[in-house]
């Protein structure tokens, strides 16, 4: 038992690892320099530049750096915005809270909308089937955007249910979890429909059957556990796909959170906050991943070992 | 009193797909009393299933059911409702159906998979469930029940989780009991055990209606015998009037094709006792042999000290239930598999312990022929490409080879095109046949080939298997947990348990005088067609 998992947190280790290095090299080869955006305005002579990239220890080379980033990175320093001029991890800390309020929301929503769907339709007649999952497809393929601002202008500038941006309160909350919902819904329903139709092909259903039980019940109580086991494991990837769909649907819906903070810190080079914004994105998916590797275990005893 | 079932002139109709509509039953007609054991007989494709699942109303979502009578318990089941047949189902009517690992709800314990019955027919209070349940699980013989009611159907073994299965169809107290092929997938011993388990609920009462695909493994519990084919009751009568005096050809066919003790030395497919060719055993050529073979797996001694020799034109059989090593033993022969200890010589060559781009140039000495052929095909060639693989022809040769093979095995070129998914269980067998004896080898290796096949068809490549080796000299290693097959065809047998040669000799010594305690029990638990 002991050995998987720490297999297991080795291969995380690995993951965030490759994660900060991919980021700190992307930023490095893309163009424009942090330098000419901390001087923005104000005055720029070569002892200004100097000072700022000795400061800031840009003028060290390349290897000794990334060295460096990796050993505050282990410490948990993520150093200072080169911008905002505050510790990288107050930015974060900040607007994490947002962001997480609203992918958790997104989360549950998609859960009631997959689940419900597939055993509203799972093994009914072909034409119910045929055309929920066509618009599941459609609400799929359709932008993230898109539906946001669909979204906007029917519940909110029509109906005026829900406010139009900002994040006053509870419902405000509403809608940008609902559009963030829908495609990630939409995808587990496919899934969890076609695992509920094969579960109800095996012969353990017939026999469950056999005993008396009604559709609902053979269907919660014997299919849907079968049919969770490939649904468990996509939506820990899309769970984490929600988080960089977040950063859209935070703009159109105006609202603060990491969104905002990440495109900022693209646009002004500000590379401490970047990194720290793909280290999250990282940590999140690792942990992901690994509660979709114990969800495997909580449901399949078959997978567990003695 | 009424008959328990009474079925009057049922058909059931399945939508087809592109070859309209599929007739699986055609109008039969038959009754259960109360307290009696009915089996239905039959092949696959036969309808006997279908006729089964019929009487529970689970025939399938898009089957469609017709019937001048299909009553259960005193009520007409033609107008119900999905909830009257939920009532009846598990309360009137329990079905058990084969290899519990896959009717067993796997997520699920065995516990809890009982207590459902129970908790569905409102049978007892929620308080004392797990007594109940404990008390079901100990009725089926199932040693410490309430540790077993905790375990899930895959820690257990494939005895045991059936008589949970049978626990789970008794739970509600049915008075009907349905089984389909209730013992079909389980060691000799395992089976016989399980039949006495079913003789014993029908001794406390219970109706039951087996299905199966064995004459011999209902012969012995079952009052009366429908035989099926092709959806229609070709004959029923008492099992003692079947089995000695049987009416219906197909019924006479199919106690022929039984192989056993008695069918020795003769064709299965005839039902005319018709000698097999001579064999012409040459005991002063070896063309393998092992010596010491060892293997382990892990902790498990899978095989120990297993030593044989095979001379040309010889079937050795080799027997045991499952684990007992004979799989593994056909694999180190096959050179798939290095011994942990102990050699294999193919004729005068060295064949374990050497790198595989020395056995190669010789493999085509020795071929294998495997239970499923489908999976040991490749889905997208044709039977053409599959049998010319392992032959060095090319053009016309080849191809003229290739049908002169087919031929051999009962096929022709009618067949070179075909798909494997687009032939019979059978024909597969044939193709991997012809494919295995095209190099024309030494040893053919013969892992359970018959054993997914229908009796009748099991004659046909069972009697194939003896033609070939009298006219090639072929000799064939034929591994089967099939005791009968193995009376049918050996010249001599090697009976292994747990990773040990128990008792080997010549067949008729064997089986005649067992030497062996183990050797003792199999052929005691073996179901033996009693005229």
């Amino acid at each position: 038992m002991l050995k998987p998992i720490l297999r297991r947190l080795g291969s995380g280790a690995v993951v965030l690892w490759a994660a900060a290095s991919a980021a700190y090299l992307a930023l490095r080869l893309a163009p424009g320099d942090t330098v000419d955006t901390l001087v923005g305005d104000g005055p720029d002579t070569p002892q200004i530049r100097a000072q700022i990239a000795r400061d800031l220890g840009l003028d060290r080379p390349a290897v000794v750096q990334y060295v460096d980033y990796l050993w505050r990175l282990l410490h948990g320093d993520f150093g200072r915005s080169y911008v905002l001029q505050r510790p990288v991890v107050d930015i974060i800390g900040s607007q994490v809270w947002p962001t997480v309020k609203l992918t958790l929301l997104a989360t549950a929503f998609s859960a009631v909308i997959a689940v419900g769907l597939a055993i509203v339709t799972a093994g009914r007649a072909r034409w119910l089937r045929g055309l929920v999952s066509g618009i599941e497809l459609s609400i799929v393929s359709a932008p993230g955007f898109l539906i946001g601002i669909l979204l906007l202008s029917v519940f909110s500038f029509q109906l005026g249910w829900f406010p139009v941006s900002g994040d006053r309160d509870a419902s405000a909350l509403v809608l940008p979890a609902v559009a963030l919902a829908l495609p990630i819904g939409g995808l587990l329903s496919q899934v969890i429909r076609e695992g509920l139709e094969r579960a109800l092909d095996e012969p353990f259903a017939v026999t469950a059957r056999a005993r008396g039980l009604t559709r609902s019940a053979l269907l919660w109580r014997h299919a849907l556990r079968h049919a969770l086991l490939p649904a468990v494991t996509l939506a820990g990837t899309l769970i984490g796909f929600l988080l960089s769909a977040a950063v859209i649907v935070e703009r159109v819906f105006g609202r603060p959170g990491l969104g905002e903070v990440a495109t900022e810190a693209v646009n002004n080079k500000d590379i401490p906050v970047v990194l720290a914004v793909v280290m999250l994105a990282a940590a999140i998916y690792v942990v992901l991943s690994t509660l979709a590797d114990l969800a495997y275990l909580l449901i399949d005893p078959r997978l567990r070992k003695g | 009193m009424a008959a328990l079932v009474t079925v009057n002139d049922l058909h059931v109709t399945f939508p087809g797909g592109g070859t309209g509509p599929v007739h699986a039953v055609r109008g039969i007609s038959f009754t259960v009393e109360r307290g009696e054991c009915v089996a239905i007989v039959g092949e696959s494709g036969s309808g006997k299933s279908v006729t089964a699942r019929s009487l529970v109303g689970l025939a399938g979502p898009f089957a469609e059911v017709r019937a001048a009578a299909l009553e259960v318990d005193g009520r007409d089941t033609g107008g119900y409702t999905d909830r009257d047949w939920r009532r009846l189902r598990g309360r009137v009517a329990g079905l058990v159906l084969q290899d519990a690992l896959v009717s067993l709800d796997p997520l699920n314990t065995v516990g809890q998979e009982i207590g459902e019955v129970l908790r569905t027919h409102r049978v007892g209070v929620a308080a004392t469930r797990d007594a109940q349940v404990t008390a079901l699980l100990d009725a089926v013989h199932v040693p410490e029940p309430a540790e077993r009611a905790r375990q899930y159907p895959h820690q257990l073994s494939g005895g045991l989780r059936q008589r949970a299965l049978i626990a789970s169809a008794i739970a509600a107290d049915p008075p009907l009991l349905i089984a389909d092929e209730p013992t079909t997938a389980l060691d000799v011993t395992v089976q016989a055990s399980l039949l006495r388990l079913l003789a014993e609920r029908r001794a406390a009462g219970s109706t039951l209606l087996l299905v199966s695909h064995d004459l011999a493994v209902v012969a012995g519990i079952a009052d009366r015998v429908l035989v099926m084919r092709d959806g229609l009751i070709v004959e029923q009568g008492p099992t003692q009037r079947i089995l000695t005096a049987p009416e219906h050809d197909y019924t006479r066919m199919l106690l022929a094709a039984v192989p056993t003790a008695a069918s020795r030395g003769h064709r299965l497919s005839s039902t005319t006792r018709s000698p097999l060719p001579a064999p012409a055993v040459d005991p002063s050529r070896t063309v393998l042999r092992a010596d010491g073979l060892h293997k382990h797996f892990g902790t498990r001694h899978a095989v120990n000290d297993v030593t044989f020799t095979l001379a040309r034109g010889e079937i050795l059989g080799v027997v045991g239930e499952s684990g007992s090593g004979k799989t593994t033993v056909a694999r180190i022969a096959l050179g798939l598999l290095e011994p942990d200890g102990g050699t294999v010589h193919l004729g005068q060559t060295r064949w374990t312990g050497v790198p595989e781009r020395r056995r190669r140039p010789d493999r085509r000495r020795l071929q294998v022929v495997s239970q499923d052929p489908l999976s040991s095909f490749d889905p997208r060639y044709t039977v053409e490409k599959l049998v010319a693989e392992p032959l060095d022809l090319r053009g016309a040769a080849r191809r003229d080879r290739v049908v002169e093979l087919l031929e051999r095995v009962g096929l022709g070129a009618a067949h070179l095109r075909r798909h494997p998914r687009e032939l019979s269980g059978g024909q597969r067998q044939r193709v991997a046949i012809a494919r295995a004896v095209g190099p024309r080898p030494d040893v053919l290796v013969c892992d359970e080939p018959v054993s997914a096949l229908d009796v009748s068809v099991q004659a046909q490549v069972l009697d194939l298997l003896a033609d070939l080796r009298a006219a090639d000299g072929t000799a064939l290693l034929f591994i089967s947990h099939d005791l009968g097959v193995i009376h049918h065809l050996a010249d001599r047998v090697l009976v292994m348990h747990d990773g040990r040669v128990v008792e080997q000799g010549p067949v008729e010594d064997v089986f005649a005088r067992p030497e062996h305690q183990y050797t003792a029990t199999l052929l005691a638990a073996l179901p033996v067609l009693t005229g």
